[in-house]
């Protein structure tokens, strides 16, 4: 069947994206008897936005199974979840959310996703999160070929450009393929189509000339088009707009969808330097994925977003690999020289931390009692002097992983719009969404709990609405 | 076709090297084969790591498919592309005697070549050694094959070119066990590779089967690859029998068809039609993505001798008390005869390499993983 011919065809649901959350609404939708089609902004090798990426989901569970050990009851999630965004959630779609999130695990596997047993403990996730096998992509596959069994019709480099909605209700769509516009005519419409931290200029708004040295871990397709649509037809935003999930990695990754490999988790083993080569944080402050995750805001926050993390010999070999070799010197004026850095500021720094290192048994796998006294700012564990050659750095940078800003849904994921209705007939799933339930900072391999429920809850809700009488 | 270098190839090693350290940072597939945590055992890879990994990796393609960073993204990795081409690299490096090392470049050619000579000897031989009358004379009863060819010179012909074959390729892998860092093997190390070996367990992608033209997962490959080293087996345990029967009992070939000899012969036999005739198949419909057409003609030469081994022998079976019987066993002799005399430069050699390299799997599953820190 070629493009058009695809186009040509009446649907019963219209859905904007290809990543997990777009396809979970898919394969229910089409289960449900609708006819449905995906607009995929990505080419077919690409597909899957930032799901593509993801390697876990975090389900809650009662007792241990094949994948995870257990039992991870549904008021535990809940706890870690307000934790994380101290209390900046929904909570009756975030209750939702950790109580359905217990089906995921089976529904999942029925549609031909593979989990795989908790191994080498690279992440020590294995009693709270289900790894599939192979990763996001795997994952994305399997959801791919039953959708496509299931009758569901794909289009990739699918862009959609317009949306035609009156009063809330939602009529059509203009879809651009190969320059191209197609209109398409469906009786509900389903938005999955990520966030918008693709689009630096859009991320700019918010953070000015800093968004240019952001480097974008996940797809370079979410660039917050369809997102940008809703909200400019009388859609109710939810999320704080500036907020964005920021990871430090390695500063020599690509601009766009570098992914899991630049992940850099060397910063509790050593100092971490700004341009100036002074300190700015307490490296030692916890464990991943704390310290992980608010070291992407704190190199942001640095002139000209960038920083330097120096090791020495003893503790190059205590991370994960890490994709690019590190700057080796055998002075730490050396080092500095491969930075640009100031060489005798550096070593000032480094001196003035080695002098505050109080002695003590270093463990890496607890909180130990290695601090610093006097340094500003302290160290609070894991502080070695620097003094054993050869000294190692990487370069940092922030690494966006997801924006925040979303549209604002129901319990029944429809959209809702400024008069505080319901749409009839707008359903939202995914990160397009995810704000609802998560106000800020994140908890590992959430994201695709919350797009999956969303996504089999659009998808049932989209199905349904066709019978509507409008 | 333009002759390849015929060294040590090191962008090979390098490209490898290059891929592994992305896979090494992410580790996703960790779950799929033995590979990934055979990498995740080290941070840094060398030469022999890398032929190591290579000869464990049984390019069921199921990373490729799952891998977030194959092309067209710019770190494009493709772990069962390269490992293919490093893999043919380790049976280079390690050949014996080295002078026939470069025969491994053009194992299809030669292959075809000692095929045909092999069978214009055996065909010509049998002429010279009786009228050639006899070679068209229809021959019945024990002893019918010797009557072309006395079974001391068959003997003579084929356990020579087979103990050669053997000493050859003991010699490699010894050789490929030393360079790629081997080390000492324990007696559970062998047995757990050899149930590995056995089961082909790292070709069922855990237990979803692996990938052949996209990624929809099936297990062909696996039930062809079956089919074709059971049948092997078979067919070798058959000559091994009649071999005891010939000599510790005194009777001689052919044998009747409810001789273990013949069942034994016609079940392995079949194997070695279905197997190797589905994995050419499967090859022809392989995603040209995940293979390397450097070996290509290797594996598509060591496929077709099977199947016209086993088409020869069964058709011998069907018509050996006719006058075709003569060219036959001619033509079924002098394929056997190339093959055995190839096996220590073609495709064959993969399953030994990949023994040794589960083994040593087996022997460092006890070993740590590196940076697990957290």
């Amino acid at each position: 069947m070629t493009d058009s011919d695809i186009f040509n065809q009446p649907y019963d649901i219209l859905i904007a994206g290809g990543g997990n959350a777009a396809l979970c609404a898919a394969i229910t939708a089409a289960r449900a008897g609708a006819s449905v089609l995906v607009v995929e902004a990505a080419p077919k090798a690409m597909r899957g936005g930032n799901s593509r990426h993801t390697r876990n989901m975090r389900v809650a569970h009662d007792a241990g199974n094949d994948i995870l050990t257990g039992p991870y009851p549904v008021d535990e999630y809940w706890d870690d979840l307000l934790r994380v965004t101290g209390g900046q959630t929904d909570e009756q779609l975030a209750r939702l959310t950790l109580d359905r999130s217990k089906e995921l695990w089976d529904w999942h596997q029925q549609q031909g996703v593979r989990f795989q047993p908790s191994l080498s403990g690279t992440l020590s996730l294995g009693r709270t999160n289900a790894f599939f096998l192979g990763g996001g992509k795997a994952l994305l596959n399997a959801l791919y070929l039953t959708a496509a069994a299931l009758g569901v019709q794909v289009i990739y480099e699918a862009k959609v450009t317009d949306l035609n909605i009156t009063e809330g209700v939602f009529h059509s769509a203009q879809v651009q393929k190969e320059g191209e516009v197609f209109p398409i005519t469906a009786a509900s419409f389903v938005a999955a189509a990520g966030g918008f931290e693709a689009n630096i200029e859009w991320l700019s708004e918010y953070w000015g000339e800093a968004a240019q040295n952001f480097l974008i871990r996940g797809t370079p397709y979410n660039r917050g088009e369809v997102l940008r649509l809703l909200l400019n037809k009388q859609v109710q935003a939810i999320g704080d707009p500036k907020q964005c999930h920021a990871v430090a990695i390695d500063g020599r990754a690509p601009k766009f969808d570098g992914g899991i490999v630049t992940r850099l988790d060397c910063v509790p083993f050593g100092i971490v330097v700004n341009k100036h080569a002074e300190r700015f944080y307490d490296e030692g402050e916890d464990f991943w994925p704390k310290r992980y995750a608010i070291w992407g805001r704190l190199v942001a926050m640095q002139p000209e977003q960038v920083a330097y993390a120096i090791i020495d010999a003893r503790s190059v070999d205590l991370f994960m690999p890490s994709v690019y070799p590190p700057e080796q010197a055998n002075t730490i004026e050396e080092l500095a020289k491969k930075f640009t850095l100031d060489p005798q500021r550096l070593r000032t720094t480094v001196e003035a931390f080695n002098a505050a290192c109080r002695p003590g048994t270093f463990d890496h796998t607890v909180h130990d009692e290695c601090h610093t006294e006097g340094a500003t700012p302290p160290k609070s564990h894991w502080a070695r002097p620097i003094i054993t050659p050869p000294f190692y750095g990487y370069p940092l940078r922030p690494g966006i992983t997801f924006t925040y800003l979303g549209v604002k849904i129901d319990a029944e994921a429809r959209i809702i719009m400024h008069d505080n209705k319901p749409s009839p007939n707008m359903f939202a799933a995914g990160e397009i969404m995810a704000g609802n339930v998560l106000g800020k900072g994140y908890l590992a391999g959430i994201g695709m709990t919350i797009g999956s429920i969303f996504g089999r809850i659009a998808g049932q809700g989209a199905a349904q609405a066709k019978h509507r009488p409008e | 076709m333009p002759k390849k270098p015929m060294k040590l190839d090191t962008s090979i090693h390098a490209e490898a090297n290059r891929q592994m350290t992305i896979c090494n940072a992410c580790r996703y597939c960790e779950g799929l084969c033995a590979v990934f945590p055979a990498m995740t055992r080290r941070r840094t890879f060398s030469d022999g790591d890398l032929e190591y990994l290579a000869n464990l990796c049984h390019s069921c393609g199921a990373c490729y498919y799952a891998c977030q960073y194959v092309p067209p993204h710019e770190f494009a990795v493709n772990v069962p592309q390269i490992f293919a081409q490093l893999r043919s690299e380790s049976y280079y490096r390690s050949a014996w005697p080295r002078t026939f090392a470069p025969l491994f470049q053009r194992n299809g050619l030669i292959i075809a070549l000692a095929a045909t000579v092999a069978i214009a000897l055996f065909i010509g031989g049998f002429v010279a050694m009786h009228d050639p009358d006899a070679l068209f004379a229809v021959h019945t009863g024990p002893g019918a094959f010797y009557r072309l060819m006395p079974h001391e010179t068959m003997v003579a012909l084929f356990g020579g070119v087979f103990l050669f074959a053997v000493v050859a390729i003991v010699i490699s892998v010894r050789t490929f066990w030393r360079t790629s860092g081997g080390g000492t093997i324990g007696l559970s190390d062998l047995l757990i590779a050899g149930q590995a070996t056995a089961t082909l367990r790292y070709l069922d992608g855990q237990r979803g089967g692996c990938m052949n033209e996209d990624e929809q997962p099936t297990d062909r490959r696996r039930f062809y690859h079956h089919c074709t080293f059971y049948g092997f087996l078979l067919c070798f345990a058959s000559t091994s029998l009649a071999t005891v029967l010939h000599n510790l009992l005194g009777w001689h070939a052919p044998y009747a068809w409810y001789n273990p000899v013949v069942l034994l012969g016609v079940l392995g036999g079949s194997g070695l039609l279905i197997g190797p005739a589905g994995l050419l198949r499967a090859k022809q419909r392989r995603d040209p993505q995940v293979v390397s057409s450097d070996t290509r003609g290797m594996e598509v030469a060591f496929l077709a001798m099977l199947l016209l081994t086993s088409a020869s022998g069964l058709l011998l079976l069907v018509l050996r008390a006719t006058p075709a019987m003569g060219i036959l066993l001619a033509l079924h002799l002098g394929i056997v005869f190339a093959l055995f005399l190839t096996f220590p430069y073609g495709k064959f050699v993969h399953g030994f390499y990949r023994y040794a390299a589960l083994i040593r799997f087996a022997r460092e599953s006890k070993l740590p993983v590196a940076g697990t820190a957290d």
